[in-house]
């Protein structure tokens, strides 16, 4: 039985923590929500250096918290990585990356060092002391730091929000690799979309301590009634396939079962899977399939629902032939305009899409 | 003119000793106040800095009949079998650890306050028991504070007067330290002698505080991130 199972009760001054959610014992679950609604506190309790009154932690069928049982912070196969790096400056890049290796026992070792330095691209930084590193280099050194550890649960703490923009993009890569290649099931705690869009495959979305919503990311990602989808950058995810490449204009054509969108050019394999990631407010609306536009997305969709967002926009969800969602982001004016309503037949221009993987 | 160097050896003695057993008190005590929220810190916060405001006279008062053959540790140490304490180098040992007992606990208590909790939880994730992350992590980072209580500690334990006078007396080789002897030579007009001890204090003093002060200044500096 592959699961992550977490139950907590804590009350913490007036901060009031009730949460309840299980999550698949595989790939990466990101824990959403805006600072204050509890995110934090729920990983500390996963990771033991929290300790709440009532609560259960089972990870695979293996109790680290029950009514009688608190196994120590020590004890739990975890890899943790903070949300500043957290290194300890008193320790060359190697020896802190040897820190918690030389604490697991050698026959529970499976990720090798070698792997794991190549892939966060730090074999260079090996010998520099810790002071010295950029904040992205300490960033990679914690992570590989953690994963030196083995752990059967990677739990990351907001990794890139200390980071400034060029940074977070250079990371990213790496944590999508890493999940591709050592399978880890993991906890990404986050309060950005982009991030959870790139990386999660399930989300629980925490609102004020409690569970607001929680199953497979993509669907979360366009709900009208959760935060997500008011975020300036608010977007959907869309699954499909490589479907050709055009070299004359230098497109790659992803096919989304019946429709399909033109992404830059990118040497991937027909037939692989890719998810694109599109923003709601690079979609614009029309009723009909215009020729005579700049725009080579369109798509014909179906109004869900619509939520005014502000005095001067609206949000419109959208069920694309494949049964997808998309967000649309259109001012109140063309909205009514329009008469933009639950149920009726439109076309989707998208001016930019993103493919993620 | 011989120069008597008992005095300079058993002054040093004492404050070896002192020192590197507050040291050993002292961190969990410093440990315990810069974690807990309890109550009572404030209370006990307050009787480690005691020392700080009591005249030397007034501790060494209550030291002396505490440790006086029917006081209360003076049965203990009895019942023990160490004997009574006043007028002997071990109870020297023990006044001066009361005594400077807040120049070890606040400059770690601050050092651990200054640290925070992030390292010790860090270390622990990477699987280091209680003990382990103390011993690798905790004290590591926390050296500029150990630095500036160890020679707290020692430079105010050559420097006490008051509270040696009070329970050690002035035995030869036994309690007979620096301070008490540059008092002894002054007493009896010996300027001479009291001259070389006393600028033989003062250089050190300066010396042990200028070291200080630099090597905190460079650990700082190198631990900038």
């Amino acid at each position: 039985m592959s699961r992550i199972e977490v139950r907590l009760k804590h009350r913490l001054g007036d901060f009031d923590l009730d949460v309840a959610f299980d999550a698949p014992g595989q790939g990466v679950t990101a824990l959403f929500g805006r600072s204050g609604s509890g995110k934090t506190s729920v990983l500390r309790a996963v990771a033991g250096l929290e300790r709440t009154g009532q609560g259960l932690v089972r990870i695979n069928g293996e109790v680290w918290q029950d009514e009688k049982r608190f196994l120590p912070i020590h004890h739990r196969p975890i890899g943790y990585v903070f949300q500043e790096a957290s290194l300890f400056p008193h320790l060359s890049v190697r020896k802190n990356l040897e820190y918690g290796l030389r604490r697991v026992p050698e026959r529970q070792r499976r990720i090798p060092f070698h792997d794991v330095v190549e892939l966060l691209g730090i074999s260079t930084l090996l010998t520099r002391a810790t002071p010295r590193l950029s904040g992205g280099e300490r960033q990679r050194v914690a992570i590989a730091r953690a994963l030196l550890t083995s752990p059967r649960l990677l739990l990351m703490d907001e990794p890139l929000s200390a980071l400034d923009h060029a940074a977070k993009q250079t990371i990213m890569p790496y944590l999508e690799r890493l999940h591709d290649e050592f399978a880890i099931p993991s906890l990404y705690v986050s309060h950005d979309p982009n991030e959870v869009a790139r990386l999660a495959d399930h989300m629980v979305v925490l609102e004020e301590g409690r569970v607001a919503a929680e199953g497979e990311a993509a669907p979360l990602l366009t709900r009208l009634d959760l935060p997500l989808s008011t975020y300036d950058d608010a977007s959907a995810l869309l699954e499909g396939f490589v479907s050709s490449h055009d070299h004359s204009y230098h497109l790659t054509w992803i096919s989304l079962q019946g429709n399909r969108v033109a992404v830059p050019r990118e040497d991937l394999p027909v037939g692989r899977h890719a998810r694109v990631q599109i923003q709601a407010r690079d979609v614009s609306l029309s009723i009909r399939a215009h020729a005579d536009t700049s725009i080579l997305n369109i798509l014909p969709a179906r109004v869900i629902d619509t939520r005014d967002i502000s005095p001067t926009q609206v949000l419109v969800r959208l069920e694309l032939e494949d049964g997808q969602t998309l967000l649309s982001r259109i001012t109140r004016r063309s909205a009514i305009g329009m008469g933009v309503h639950e149920g009726m037949q439109l076309y989707a221009q998208v001016k930019s899409v993103a493919l993620l993987s | 003119m011989t120069f008597d160097w008992q005095p300079v050896w058993l002054t040093l003695k004492l404050a070896g000793t002192t020192t590197l057993l507050l040291l050993i008190l002292g961190t969990p005590i410093a440990w315990w106040l810069a974690r807990t929220h309890a109550w009572y810190k404030q209370a006990l916060s307050a009787v480690v800095a005691l020392p700080l405001v009591l005249p030397p006279t007034v501790l060494g008062f209550y030291l002396l009949i505490m440790l006086a053959p029917d006081g209360p540790v003076g049965r203990l140490t009895q019942s023990l079998g160490i004997g009574t304490l006043p007028f002997t180098f071990e109870g020297l040992v023990f006044a001066s650890m009361l005594y400077s007992l807040p120049f070890v606990v606040q400059p770690l208590q601050n050092a651990f306050e200054a640290l925070g909790p992030r390292p010790a939880e860090v270390a622990a994730t990477l699987r280091a028991s209680p003990w382990d992350r103390f011993m690798t992590v905790v004290i590591p980072l926390a050296r500029p504070g150990f630095l500036t209580a160890s020679v707290l500690a020692f430079a105010h334990t050559v420097g006490e007067f008051g509270v040696v006078l009070m329970i050690g007396g002035n035995i030869p080789g036994e309690t007979r330290v620096l301070s008490v002897a540059i008092y002894d030579y002054v007493e009896t007009l010996e300027y001479d002698q009291a001259h070389l001890l006393a600028a033989g204090m003062l250089a050190f003093s300066f010396l042990v505080l200028m070291t200080l002060y630099l090597v905190n200044g460079r650990i700082s500096r190198s631990h900038q991130p």
